[in-house]
């Protein structure tokens, strides 16, 4: 059934790369989809590095607002909280540009779907970093306070290296969220991999195929991002104890 | 609970929010809300999303345990087929799966004449079996890989004085390893359950009516952006709030030895 659409011509030709082929625009569709996840993962673990020491380590009303902010974000569905963000951050960015002087500007899709996805991954980035803080030994952070270490650098050289062999799994999950959930971004009508694919098979007709390509597109990123990430566990993990080896 | 709410900070929290309300039920339009014609439309949106939320989580219960037990003691041939099939679900969009059966195979089936003559035609032609056969498939991908992790978690000598007191293994299997690997499963179900629930707007985008549709139907409508999209993150959270409750009383229902 690959390749062969109703008609019962081959429709494989369809992927090669240059125009007749519309492999070109499934490629550039997955760039701006990793360029996408690359963002927002890294967008949402600033995020996440930033509540998750306030949820361990800031003031009360700090700590009400961020469980707040992770609740409504794992509650509320990802398309949802996208069109809720997509339009509201338009609308907020054209309004202070209007309000001093300047004119209505699109914005990029690149940069919305960055700083949408990266509030969404800064929830869960919250808790995965949450949980990889509490497992550093508390014995080691008193002994670095003891010591008068002043905060930012007990964060440099003590917490963030020993809880980055807890947080790297945790991690590794969210990245493979993040490639998948730009696939939502298809739904606001922005060209990642899943958008190109659709224009792609809805100018052929060949459906079948095209999903197909697209969806080995996305298996071939899964599967090298976790082989990638199972290396820099395994980096995190040095000078550790391991059980009977 | 209520104690933990009465502390000042939390009351003037809880003052902000319901100001923030009163300020949106006053200042934002909800007129729609009156027009009969949309009250009819939320409420076949939520049951809509109800129903494909439940059928689908059951679905792909059934389908996990199987391939979770294939993962866990089955023979190679069954393993790596199994195997195979979670990485699959688990790497790819569900949207992408989702759009591939629906506009790729759906597209095909018409072109063949027997389905076409068949009975089952007037279902195929529908969009909701394929929104229900994805999202189930993608239930199964997902909880086949944790329903191999709770097989394999039931402890050895459990199952071994089972065989020791002679069960014929479906009995064995019935009574003592499936329920021991369902309890184990128990705590992250509820979460599991949440994120489908997440999942369920993208039926809508193979003309399926849940209430994520009708929300966008009202804002192509009527131009009115953001009520449509605050009514719906309240219908969501009032559903996750509903499933978290619901679990929480299912595990306490299940005793488990708190060490």
């Amino acid at each position: 059934m690959l390749g062969f659409e109703a008609s019962g011509a081959s429709t494989l030709p369809l992927l090669a790369y240059s125009p007749p082929g519309w492999g070109a625009t499934l490629l550039a569709g997955l760039w701006n989809s990793v360029q996408i996840a690359v963002g927002a993962f890294g967008l949402g673990i600033l995020i996440g590095m930033g509540g998750a020491f306030g949820k361990l380590y800031g003031g009360p009303v700090l700590k009400d607002l961020l469980a707040i902010y992770t609740t409504v974000v794992r509650a509320v569905p990802e398309l949802v909280l996208i069109l809720i963000l997509y339009f509201a951050v338009t609308d907020a960015v054209n309004q202070l540009l209007l309000s001093f002087g300047y004119s209505r500007i699109q914005i990029s899709g690149v940069a919305a779907g960055i700083a949408v996805l990266g509030v969404v991954q800064g929830a869960y980035a919250t808790e995965v970093l949450r949980g990889a803080i509490l497992s550093v030994p508390a014995g080691q952070i008193e002994a670095a306070r003891s010591m008068g270490m002043p905060p930012l650098l007990l964060a440099r050289r003590i917490t963030l290296p020993l809880m980055m062999a807890a947080a790297v799994p945790g991690l590794a999950n969210l990245w493979l969220v993040a490639t998948k959930d730009t696939a939502l971004l298809a739904v606001v009508g922005f060209a990642e991999l899943t958008q190109a694919t659709r224009q792609a098979a809805g100018t052929t007709k060949a459906f079948f195929t095209f999903f197909m390509a697209a969806g080995v597109l996305y298996l071939m990123l899964s599967l090298v991002s976790t082989l990638i990430f199972s290396r820099i566990e395994r980096w995190a993990r040095r000078g550790q104890r391991t059980m009977g080896r | 609970m209520l104690k933990e709410l009465m502390i000042p900070r939390r009351l003037v929290m809880i003052a902000l929010v319901l100001a923030l309300a009163v300020w949106s039920a006053y200042a934002l339009r909800w007129d729609w809300l009156g027009n009969p014609k949309y009250q009819a439309l939320i409420w076949t949106g939520i049951w809509n999303t109800f129903w494909i939320l439940i059928v689908t989580m059951v679905i792909g219960m059934a389908l996990a345990i199987p391939l979770g037990l294939a993962q866990a003691v089955g023979p190679w041939y069954l393993a790596a087929p199994a195997r195979i099939f979670c990485s699959i679900i688990r790497g790819t969009p569900l949207l992408l799966q989702l759009w591939l059966l629906y506009y790729g195979i759906g597209t095909f089936f018409p072109s063949i004449p027997w389905i076409r003559e068949s009975d089952l035609w007037p279902i195929l032609r529908q969009a909701w079996p394929y929104a229900v056969v994805a999202l189930s498939l993608s239930v199964a991908g997902y909880e086949g890989e944790v329903m191999r992790g709770a097989f394999k978690g039931v402890p050895h000598g459990q199952l071994e004085a089972a065989r020791a007191m002679g069960m014929p293994r479906f009995t064995l299997f019935r009574r003592i390893w499936l329920p021991q690997a369902l309890h184990r499963v128990l705590p992250t179900l509820g979460g599991e359950t949440v994120l489908q629930l997440k999942a369920t707007p993208l039926v809508a985008t193979i003309t399926v009516i849940d209430i994520y549709a009708v929300a966008g139907r009202v804002r192509q409508d009527t131009f009115i952006v953001y009520e449509p999209l605050l009514l719906l993150a309240v219908v969501y959270m009032s559903i996750t709030g509903l499933i978290v409750l619901l679990f929480r009383w299912f595990e306490s229902r299940f005793p488990s030895r708190v060490a």
